[in-house]
């Protein structure tokens, strides 16, 4: 079993989908990082079997909408003094900007530069958005 | 109050607005020669990104007729979009020269991106496969020029439902009135786009049924909407040939619909509405198309809040 060590104070990113992990690492720019970061790839899991992990030894701004649009089942703890201080469960939130690409070949984001790509949640449940420009439907399974 | 709106989608309107623009459009019908100078010193733009015959003619006429000038482009590359300009900044610009604007452009979601840009009323003339609001006016001025109602209707939508935009934009806004069922009538692979199934029928519990033939449905419906299947749409060529002449009104097939069916069809037709269907009381298509014209001419003064 590989050991990481726990943290002090920082943020334990938990229960991420397995292969979701490097994505998030790279969407808070973590390979950057001047502070300790672990990034532990397909732990075991009793819940999920298998899953992502990521500690942060820092306190960082995190866009918690964000974070639950890329994986809506993570749990972010909160660490003082080693301590678990928070449980944050994560949802899909219901705008996400400039974090995905609308996959329609003739919407006008494919075209106009310095464009905001915008969607809205439109099933909760199933996890589907749509572009509020040309209303094409987002979903993670493509 | 419409008087500096935008026209991006057909549900921006609510049905009492839309029931003000539909008032007006029947006045300036029953008395043109009092609306024919009333625009008199405004601009409309537009600003046609791709080609189209009915839409920027019905705009350009309707302005005309109510005394205002019209400038703009019928294709991009004789304008500064041809040097790479973003939409955003041609809006600006254009904005500052005229009072209105009239806008298709091919890429879907560019009306919803430019009103952002926009200081005066921009109108969606059709944007890809998506959205034709000022089509959809004209259907519903239409059905209820022909009908006298727009509840309580059973209305078929037969071809290509798929790439049609109006049918898109026509179901979106009959879906808001009381008691209106739609069959859909489409080879499988032209079938309405799942955002128009998911979010506006199966949400809003809406009464649908999708079917391959028309002769199998055509007896219940109190609206026919007939649009264009074209053959390379089609996903492979037995299909096509199985298929086709399920697309195309004739009067054989007009036999078992209602006496007071209404045809409707967004013009240009090929050959989806054989000729011999002109001259019966139920086509509706050549009067649909003028109305058209009436229609851009009361939601402009609408918009410019000048009635």
């Amino acid at each position: 079993m590989l050991n990481i060590t726990s943290i002090k104070k920082g943020l334990v990113i938990d229960h991420i989908r397995p292969g979701m992990g490097l994505k998030i690492f790279e969407y808070l720019k973590l390979g950057k990082a001047d502070f300790t970061v672990a990034l532990i790839m397909n732990a075991t899991s009793n819940k999920m079997g298998r899953k992502d992990i990521i500690k942060i030894e820092d306190v960082i701004d995190v866009d918690f909408a964000m974070l639950g649009f890329l994986d809506a089942n993570i749990t972010v703890n909160v660490i003082e003094d080693e301590v678990i201080t928070e449980k944050i469960n994560l949802s899909l939130p219901v705008r996400v900007q400039d974090i995905i690409r609308c996959k329609n070949p003739r919407c006008i984001t494919t075209v106009e530069r310095d464009i905001t790509h915008k969607f809205v949640l439109l099933d909760k449940e199933k996890g589907i958005y749509k572009c509020e420009y040309c209303d094409h439907i987002y979903s993670w399974e493509g | 109050m419409l008087k500096g709106r935008h026209l991006v989608d057909p549900q921006d309107f609510s049905i009492q607005e839309l029931e003000s623009i539909f008032e007006l459009t029947q006045e300036i019908i029953d008395k043109p020669e009092e609306f024919n100078s009333i625009c008199h010193g405004k601009i409309l733009s537009t600003l046609f990104y791709e080609p189209s015959t009915r839409t920027r003619f019905s705009f350009e006429a309707a302005m005309l007729r109510l005394g205002g000038g019209v400038i703009g482009f019928s294709e991009p590359g004789s304008s500064s979009v041809a040097k790479g300009e973003s939409l955003a900044d041609t809006l600006r610009t254009v904005a500052a020269y005229s009072d209105i604007i009239a806008m298709r452009h091919p890429n879907e979601g560019a009306p919803k991106h430019g009103i952002q840009y926009c200081p005066v009323p921009l109108i969606n003339g059709g944007d890809g496969g998506h959205q034709h609001p000022t089509q959809t006016l004209t259907d519903l001025f239409t059905i209820l020029e022909s009908k006298k109602r727009l509840d309580n209707l059973t209305i078929g939508c037969c071809g290509d439902l798929k790439f049609g935009r109006t049918v898109h934009s026509l179901i979106k806004a009959m879906s808001r009135y009381e008691n209106v069922k739609f069959i859909l009538v489409s080879p499988k692979e032209l079938q309405v786009p799942d955002y128009i199934r998911t979010e506006i029928l199966e949400q809003r519990n809406i009464e649908f049924q999708e079917v391959e033939r028309l002769e199998e449905v055509i007896d219940q419906m109190d609206i026919l909407y007939m649009t264009r299947v074209q053959k390379e749409r089609f996903f492979n060529e037995a299909d096509y040939v199985r298929l086709k002449d399920s697309y195309i009104v004739d009067l054989k097939k007009l036999k078992d619909a209602k006496e007071d069916l209404a045809i409707l069809h967004p013009l240009p037709r090929v050959n989806e509405i054989a000729v011999e269907v002109d001259d019966d009381p139920r086509a509706w298509y050549f009067r649909q198309v003028k109305n058209g014209m009436f229609v851009r001419m009361g939601l402009i003064l609408k918009l410019l809040g000048v009635k």
